[in-house]
């Protein structure tokens, strides 16, 4: 710590070029804070997911229905223990679209076979005693301010009723909590089946895919087969994959989230290294009297060493730190727009993963310098 | 009377190239404690290295140097930097400050290497200013200093963790007479009421009167001692 000071003023001795090397590192973390947390909500599905269940879709398209028939045909497969349905609703909610998932279901089998969404027996109760009851995850809730007994209506964009009515409103009778995914899970309202299959003007009696949990997830790809192989030649093909292969699949729609953040960022941080390098050694330049002074009083070649490369580490971690605190702002800023993508903040695995990244570049950087300002003689210094 | 450095048959030679080069030819020189010693000569005469020499900045070719009976020509460079921050004060002629520290910060430099908190760093460091004369200009960065300031401040730094021997390269090579004057008077109060060895390495025959003793280089060997 008494270094400290020391550091600091070299650091700053030239204001002007550290401030713009800072601002440097400082705009590139914040990219790395903000493109991480695109690939963690593009991605994050794939932790989430159980490997012991599948999701079986219709093999041609995600958005094709399926025929609820198809749900007794998938129990009776062996292997299969519990099946489960949901389908896409959409919807707007005070005339924006809404930002939350909207999933209408069959209260007990759909709990039974996610039981990580614990629901109190109170709200289950209710739930199965309201036709138009619907239940939301509790960050839901709390940032719709909603609370049991609202009447919740959304505007369809899918779904017309039959009398033509756009207007689906929903009684709200409690909330769940997700043990799983505690980043993104507590974000979907989930109401009824029966309410939606009857009053929808079409598609009654289909469904958007089901939820298929397996005795053994060893088993999970026969069982997946299988269950394909009996819808083979309908009307309807299907395709079945895990949970996890579904998510992944899932967010490669929009590309290759990963290959793409990863280019970008790699990108960024060479030109931060060549920068940064470029900074460090110029400065160490300047300082090399200096240098030879601080030998001359009696710090040791390796005080010398650690005093430089100290520094270098100081410039970014400094900057890295305020790069992803700025992420953080600026998803916060942007909470609207972007937690329906489900992207509601810098996790700690980024930040940690940040800040590994700026010891890696101030290491990196400062390396050369370093190893240049303790090799010197103090002689040919004092006379630079 | 006690040598605080004893010097026999030095020698230093460089290597430029494929020649070799010697810039001290044996010299043999005494430097009793409480001295003011003037080293003069022309220009290449081997001043400069004779001074790296003796304040451990350099190691010899051959030869002997004994400071208070340890032989620094025997150091290793880790022990040699060790041996320098507790005996030696340097005085440039450039003052050699770093331009970003304050006047303070400059003086406290050679007491980061010591044991001291940071309250006692800070007490010692302002007694030295004080003893410059330069109490009030402690939160002034060498840039907001005049020629005078700033040799003062690097006397302060040099004597700062109570060096036995100062070694002084042209301190008032860069200084104006009345500046210079006041430096040298400051040097010779150092040396005759704290008890401090000097050794100045000058150009200026005005600053030699300041020493006790002159001692005269050329072409690398000593014309003479009159110790």
């Amino acid at each position: 710590m008494k270094y400290f000071s020391l550091i600091w003023a070299s650091l700053f001795r030239k204001k002007t070029r550290t401030i713009l090397t800072l601002l440097s590192i400082v705009v590139a973390f914040m990219l790395f804070g903000l493109l991480q947390a695109v690939n963690q909500a593009f991605n994050g599905g794939a932790d989430a997911a159980d490997a012991d269940r599948m999701i079986t879709n219709s093999k041609y398209s995600i958005i094709d229905m399926l025929p609820i028939s198809y749900q007794r045909q998938i129990e009776s497969v062996p292997g299969v223990k519990a099946v489960a349905f949901a389908s896409w609703f959409g919807g707007s909610y005070q005339d924006k679209p809404a930002r939350f998932a909207v999933f209408p279901v069959v209260p007990d089998e759909y709990l039974t076979i996610a039981p990580e969404l614990q629901v109190s027996q109170e709200t289950r109760a209710a739930w199965n005693a309201t036709r138009t009851g619907a239940v939301v995850g509790e960050a839901l809730a709390q940032e719709m301010h909603w609370k049991v007994g609202d009447k919740v209506p959304l505007q369809a964009d899918i779904w017309p009723q039959k009398g033509g009515s756009l207007t689906w409103t929903f009684d709200i009778v409690g909330t769940y909590h997700n043990t799983k995914d505690k980043a993104n899970g507590d974000s979907a309202l989930l109401f009824r089946y029966d309410y939606f299959d009857e009053a929808r003007q079409f598609g009654k009696g289909t469904i958007g895919w089901f939820l298929v949990k397996v005795d053994d997830r060893l088993n999970a790809e026969r069982v997946g087969k299988a269950i394909d192989s009996q819808f083979g030649n309908s009307a309807h093909a299907t395709k079945t994959q895990t949970e996890q292969a579904f998510a992944q699949g899932f967010a490669k729609q929009f590309g290759d989230i990963a290959l793409i953040v990863s280019a970008i960022l790699g990108a960024v941080f060479f030109t931060i290294l060549v920068l940064t390098g470029n900074t460090m050694s110029q400065s160490l330049r300047e300082r090399i009297p200096e240098l030879g002074i601080l030998k001359t009083l009696g710090f040791s070649n390796r005080a010398v060493w650690w005093l430089v490369m100290l520094e270098s580490l100081l410039l970014a971690m400094l900057g890295a730190t305020l790069g992803l605190l700025l992420a953080t702002s600026a998803i916060g800023a942007m909470k609207e727009t972007l937690s329906g993508f489900g992207i509601t903040r810098v996790g700690w695995q980024v930040a940690a993963e940040g800040l590994f990244f700026a010891f890696l570049l101030g290491v990196l950087v400062g390396l050369a310098p370093a190893l240049k300002a303790m090799r010197l003689k103090i002689v040919d210094a004092l006379n630079a | 009377m006690e040598a605080l450095v004893a010097i026999r048959n030095l020698v230093k030679t460089y290597q430029r190239g494929p020649e070799t080069i010697e810039v001290l030819h044996g010299i043999n020189l005494d430097i009793p404690k409480d001295d003011f010693v003037c080293l003069m000569g022309p220009s290449g005469s081997g001043k400069t290295t004779l001074l790296n020499l003796i304040g451990g900045l350099d190691s010899p070719t051959a030869g002997q140097i004994q400071f208070d009976g340890s032989r620094i020509d025997q150091m290793g460079s880790s022990r040699l930097t060790d041996w320098r921050a507790h005996h030696i004060g340097f005085v440039f002629q450039s003052y050699n400050l770093l331009p970003m520290l304050t006047a303070l910060n400059n003086v406290e430099l050679p007491l980061l290497l010591t044991k001291l908190s940071s309250v006692q760093r800070r007490r010692n460091a302002e007694i030295a200013l004080q003893l410059v004369g330069l109490q009030d200009r402690a939160k002034h960065k060498p840039s907001e200093l005049s020629g005078g300031q700033l040799q003062r401040v690097a006397i302060a730094r040099a004597i700062v963790s109570d060096p036995q021997l100062l070694v002084c390269d042209e301190p008032t090579g860069d200084l104006d007479r009345k500046s210079a004057d006041e430096i040298l008077s400051l040097l010779t109060q150092l040396n005759r009421e704290h008890g401090k060895s000097i050794i100045m390495v000058t150009h200026d025959p005005k600053a030699a009167e300041y020493a006790k003793r002159i001692v005269r280089l050329d072409k690398g060997t000593l014309v003479a001692d009159p110790a």
